[in-house]
């Protein structure tokens, strides 16, 4: 466990110094600071104000945002750490493979969920200063549901860096995985695809595997409980879940399909070439 | 497998897709040897190292002192200072990185920071400085100090003195020396010229083979010096650069007169660095220091 923790650390160390944390903490730090820029506390949609509406907008642009850059910045350093010798020196040191996978993925987790949650904590800490309600359940809630989506996307990650040998394969891969789950999030795609005879249980099926649609539908839940925007398929989300029971789904499964990867990641990892 | 073995690879193949890098290799290494593993570019020397410390699968055994460095990481790997031959970009702080690697190995990273300062690297001062951003001799030092700051049997390790100037150099060779009969050494060079006043066996590879194996006699004293001096024919600027590098001064009088000392075991390298300037020799003296005389001559 220690070995497993110092990997970690390290891993932290190596990431607060890299270019890109430095590039992905400002894009969510800088969202932030333009939702407030542009006035957006103070707009209403849905029934949302304040700092609700910050948060609410802040979500769907995260939702945007987070899985690819998790995804890029995972595999492009750590396919480049294999590729420039990091791997052949560090693991040249007596680490179990365990401590070594698992250190790397709980490290990187840490680093990826940071700027994400310190960037709605300033949003509160603003809202605070500036005397407004602070929705704490919302707030609770969505960072549930970031956590679940950033363990997900690193756990995708891990694996597609174990099985791409180089870091250019792994982003072309990382970029494909991206572009796929976006493709299946486009409601009009599936409705096309059930227009030519997809069942439509399979349809929904594929929205409920799919991690960005299932965040989608939670973070949609929060200002619409009955999932009106989601027509027709939202009976069968809310017959079949109920809405509790689809947030914790929404909360859990993307987390187990992370673990399911970074599993799997770690499986191939250890039975292959490591550097 | 005999009883002072240390190393043993039986029969060890190693493939790329259709490519076969190691061709049913089988070496055995003892205790207190020093073996020079030579080739050139492409000959296996990189994936023989890289299958003995388990870091790729192969097909046939490998042991070290009896267990698989595959199936015993741990175990096996905690006896094994490793020093490569390009450092890696590691963006972490050099304290960090001696606390790191002191932590794994179960070592005490007091001598890892002493050994750094032995070569003249003073990991103190540059404590929070990223490892990346050293030059390339800081580099090859801390790594060394790494390997041979903590409890190493076996020390594996690619073109070690490559990048360390001759004052370095020769602290690495006294600090190999001390090891020499507790542990067995691995050395990789692409040039027998630059190891092998190290070693006392060279394995030579080729194409994935072994295509010579053999002892050589192992005079040369690790801890010796040989005080020299060169006479040119005529003063010229590069030679004298090359020399100023392996740490000569001029005479006071005349700089056509270099005077300077050498390792022992760099004699090799540094007589194949003379012969490129072999039509501005005009003289060389070279004479063997012994350890007792450089201790005399530092405690004078």
């Amino acid at each position: 466990m220690k070995h497993l923790w110092l990997t970690a650390y390290n891993d932290i160390i190596e990431s607060l110094r890299a270019r890109w944390f430095i590039v992905y903490s400002l894009v969510f730090g800088s969202i932030v600071v333009i939702l407030f820029a542009f006035g957006l506390s103070e707009s209403r949609i849905m029934g949302f104000t304040g700092l609700s509406r910050i948060l609410v907008t802040y979500i769907q642009l995260t939702m945007a945002i987070l899985p690819i850059f998790v995804l890029i910045t995972t595999v492009r350093s750590v396919a480049g750490d294999r590729e420039a010798g990091v791997f052949e020196y560090m693991l040249s040191l007596p680490v179990s493979l365990a401590a070594w996978f698992w250190g790397r993925f709980f490290g990187r987790f840490f680093v990826v969920f940071l700027p994400v949650v310190l960037a709605m904590l300033g949003a509160v800490i603003w809202g605070v200063f500036k005397g407004g309600a602070i929705p704490w359940e919302l707030f609770i809630y969505y960072t549930c549901l970031l956590m679940s989506l950033a363990w997900c996307f690193l756990g995708i990650g891990m694996l597609i860096s174990t099985l791409a040998r180089s870091s250019d394969v792994a982003q072309g891969a990382a970029f494909i995985v991206w572009l796929t789950l976006l493709l299946f999030l486009d409601l009009i795609l599936l409705g096309i695809m059930i227009q030519d005879d997809l069942p439509a249980n399979i349809a929904v099926a594929i929205a409920l595997v799919n991690p960005l649609q299932v965040f989608r539908t939670a973070t949609m839940m929060l200002f619409d409980p009955q999932l009106v925007l989601l027509g027709p398929t939202a009976y069968v989300i809310l017959d079949n879940f109920s809405q509790a029971g689809y947030i914790i789904y929404a909360i859990f499964y993307p987390m187990a399909f992370g673990t399911i990867c970074a599993g799997m990641g770690y499986f191939i990892f250890k039975r292959s070439d490591l550097p | 497998m005999t009883h002072n073995s240390m190393i043993q690879f039986s029969n060890v193949v190693k493939q790329f897709r259709r490519n076969k890098v190691l061709k049913e290799i089988d070496l055995t290494i003892d205790r207190g040897q020093r073996v020079a593993l030579v080739g050139s570019n492409g000959a296996g020397k990189t994936t023989l190292i890289r299958c003995l410390m388990g870091e790729y699968k192969y097909h046939g055994n490998i042991t070290i002192d009896g267990q698989n460095p595959r199936h015993f990481r741990e175990q096996v790997l905690s006896k094994v200072g490793f020093v490569p031959q390009l450092p890696p970009p590691l963006r972490m702080p050099v304290g960090q990185l001696i606390r790191f690697a002191a932590s794994l190995c179960n070592a005490n990273p007091k001598q890892m920071i002493k050994v750094a300062a032995q070569l003249g690297f003073d990991a103190l001062a540059f404590n929070r400085q990223p490892f990346v951003k050293l030059s390339g001799g800081q580099k090859q030092k801390l790594l060394i100090a790494i390997a041979l700051g903590r409890d190493s049997q076996l020390l594996v390790m690619d073109e070690p003195a490559a990048n360390l100037d001759p004052d370095a150099r020769h602290i690495l060779f006294k600090l190999l020396a001390e090891k020499k009969q507790s542990a067995a050494m691995l050395i990789s060079s692409h040039r027998l010229d630059e190891v092998a006043s190290l070693v006392n066996r060279v394995v030579e590879m080729d194409q994935g083979t072994i295509v010579l194996d053999d002892e050589v006699a192992d005079l040369v004293d690790m801890t010796s010096q040989l005080a020299c001096t060169i006479r040119m024919i005529q003063h010229e600027e590069a030679f004298s650069r090359a020399l100023t590098e392996w740490g000569f001064h001029p005479a006071p009088d005349d700089n056509k007169v270099w005077h300077g000392q050498v390792a022992g075991p760099d004699r090799l390298r540094f007589l194949g660095m003379i012969s490129r300037y072999a039509a501005l020799l005009a003289g060389i003296k070279m004479n063997e220091i012994t350890s007792s005389q450089i201790e005399a001559e530092h405690v004078a």
